[in-house]
């Protein structure tokens, strides 16, 4: 028996194998999809080059030669994407940013993911008063524009990259508080809930085991959907100087340091710019290619 | 049952979804309040040192500090803020030295206009390319409009401001740079809305008005396809469920033309939620007109916040973001309402 048969076997023999011939199939289904492939293909290169950043990196991020590697253009030789007004390798800089841009996504996601499952768990599990006050809670920071909200308190807190991840995970865990307790409502009153109950389970134990790894595939496919909007909101931040401070290499704080250099040397800005955009389309088509295969309810 | 009393259920339930959005957009409103007012109390800055200055004497500064109320409980702070706030008095900026509401209502026109231009740019096109994707679900076509829509998702919009500056401007002058009007049409109206497309168009200053729409085309087109993205996303599920419908079925046997199918009796029903779907798109501009504004160098609310931010002229940042918020759940409040008085379903109960 080849391992492909074991995984797609009718008869799984164990509860290892049906959960990993179940994730074999989801995978079967998702790599049909070329542009999820290709969204998932530009999220793995991203990982690895902030993973081996120091090795790829041709130049030093932070500092460059101000005598002769100033404003070079593309192509030069040794800067493949050119130098900034500091005479700084841009592909470098590019490269250490992605550890930035990533270490952002990933901060944001753990600390905002956790926030939203258990207000929204919490709120759809209990009913009664308490969903009203949690819900309306989050309606209330749901109903500033993230951006707009993301900035109030940044300007409160100061701004720092450290400040800019805890606005944007202010900003980002409501949707998911939402989509968890809509969940935890059509599962509340199963049988296997009540059966559980029965067997004497607290609420906290009922709801960390069988509520919420029910709603994780729906808010996994929203937090992937909502990775970019991440990623342009941080970049948001910095170019309007409130989040990573220079000299960090930080993406959206580039653009703004090329923008005084627009007309003449286009690349400063044009080049951090690009890779934003290809990393945010990589999250998009990853979180589409994820909720069609995911979604139970998206499928025909 | 007679029409009259059909119409008149249909009142009773819309009446009553009424109060219940106001009593929610209250609740939300209050939050709102309290959450601004909250941010304004963690900022590092000292309130009493910007009034006074770091040379004033310690009795200078308990004076300031109880003038400006912070001996009194937080509660009673907010209870005074909220009373000046609902008279329309968000402080004093220091940046300009004028109230704050008299500056955000001079700068909101601008906002105005850029929003609702990108609005109609992007329900114009936004909906047709939609109702393409659905009829050819599948094609190529189908493909093309999404990825169309994914790269707006994807870009930042900044970025692509600088961009379009960079090529449409700069390098190919076919539109107008920064700003809103150039300085030697600024005179030749007088800014009586503050919308200046109307303005010049009704002083008939026609030389002003193409100025005007040269520089309103490019920042309005990159916040129209940004919600373009989202409104033609949405229109292609509508319009996919409406069309599996049987009612649908049922025309087509009857021989109605394909077009009569798609554009009214179809997009009767889609065109419900999209009442919903426009409206939370032209919330959202106000977010993107904050960084877009400041690409374009836009006068108006986003460039005044972002101004104010970078000085930490704090009453003015939140002013600013409480008309935002309050804007924003205006608007989230009309298309609940819309969605009730028009969606069919709630004629038959």
């Amino acid at each position: 028996m080849t391992t492909r048969e074991w995984l797609l076997s009718d008869n799984p023999v164990s509860r290892r194998q049906a959960r990993l011939g179940q994730s074999y199939r989801t995978w079967l289904d998702f790599r049909r999809n070329g542009l999820a492939m290709f969204g998932l293909a530009i999220v793995l290169v991203l990982v690895l080059v902030a993973i081996f950043a120091p090795w790829l990196a041709p130049h030093d991020p932070l500092i460059g030669d101000l005598r002769t590697t100033r404003l070079l253009p593309p192509l030069s030789e040794g800067h493949l994407l050119g130098t900034d007004d500091q005479g700084r390798d841009i592909l470098s800089r590019l490269i250490w940013g992605s550890r930035i841009t990533l270490a952002v996504v990933a901060l944001v996601v753990v600390i905002a993911t956790p926030v939203g499952l258990l207000v929204g768990t919490t709120a759809g599990y209990f009913g009664g008063w308490v969903d009203t006050v949690l819900m309306r809670f989050t309606d209330v920071v749901l109903a500033f524009p993230k951006l707009i909200l993301a900035l109030a308190f940044v300007a409160a807190l100061g701004p720092g990259i450290e400040n800019a991840i805890i606005a944007i995970s202010i900003t980002a865990w409501p949707p998911y508080a939402r989509l968890a307790r809509a969940e935890t409502l059509t599962i509340r009153n199963s049988d296997f809930i009540a059966a559980t109950k029965l067997q004497g389970a607290r609420p906290a134990r009922i709801i960390w085991k069988h509520v919420v790894p029910l709603c994780m595939s729906s808010v996994i496919i929203r937090v992937t959907l909502d990775m970019a909007g991440i990623i342009l909101t941080a970049a948001g931040l910095g170019f309007l100087g409130l989040g990573a401070q220079p000299p960090q290499p930080e993406w959206g704080a580039m653009i703004a340091g090329g923008r005084n250099f627009l007309v003449d040397q286009w690349w400063v800005a044009t080049m951090p710019g690009l890779a934003i955009f290809i990393v945010s389309l990589g999250f998009n088509l990853l979180g589409d290619g994820l909720r069609d295969v995911l979604d139970p309810r998206r499928r025909t | 049952m007679t029409t009259r009393t059909n119409r008149g259920r249909r009142g009773a339930l819309w009446i009553r979804k009424a109060a219940s959005v106001t009593g929610t957009v209250a609740v939300t409103f209050l939050g709102l309040l309290i959450v601004t007012f909250l941010i304004g109390r963690v900022v590092p800055v000292d309130p009493v040192l910007s009034v006074v200055g770091d040379r004033a004497t310690q009795a200078q500064y308990d004076a300031a500090y109880r003038a400006l109320g912070l001996d009194k409980p937080l509660v009673e702070q907010f209870w005074i803020w909220l009373l000046k706030v609902f008279q329309g008095d968000f402080g004093n900026s220091f940046l300009t030295t004028r109230p704050i509401a008299v500056d955000i209502a001079r700068v909101f026109p601008a906002t105005l206009e850029l929003a609702t231009v990108s609005i109609v740019i992007g329900t114009v096109i936004g909906i047709p390319m939609g109702v393409w994707a659905a009829v050819n679900q599948g094609r190529w076509i189908d493909h093309v409009v999404r990825v169309v829509g994914l790269i707006g998702y994807s870009a930042p919009v900044f970025w692509l401001g600088l961009m379009g500056l960079l090529l449409l401007y700069f390098k190919l002058d076919l539109v107008s740079g920064p700003g809103r009007v150039d300085i030697t049409y600024e005179y030749d109206f007088t800014p009586k809305t503050g919308l200046f497309l109307i303005d010049t168009a009704m002083q008939g200053a026609w030389g002003a008005f193409g100025n005007v729409v040269s520089h309103i085309i490019l920042p309005a087109s990159l916040l129209g396809y940004l919600s373009l993205a989202y409104i033609s996303r949405m229109t292609r599920s509508f319009m996919l469920n409406e069309l599996s419908q049987e009612y649908i079925t049922t025309a087509r046997v009857k021989g109605v033309p394909e077009w009569r199918i798609i554009w009214v009796q179809a997009m009767r029903n889609a065109a419900v939620p999209l009442v919903t779907v426009i409206a939370l798109s032209y919330a959202n501009l106000l977010e993107g007109s904050v960084l877009t504004e400041t690409v374009f160098a836009w006068p108006g609310l986003g460039l005044y916040l972002t101004n104010s931010l970078q000085n930490a002229d704090m009453n003015a940042v939140l002013g600013g973001t409480l008309v935002i918020g309050a804007i924003f759940v205006g608007l989230n409040m009309v298309s609940d309402l819309l969605y009730t008085l028009l969606d069919a379903r709630t004629r038959k109960r």
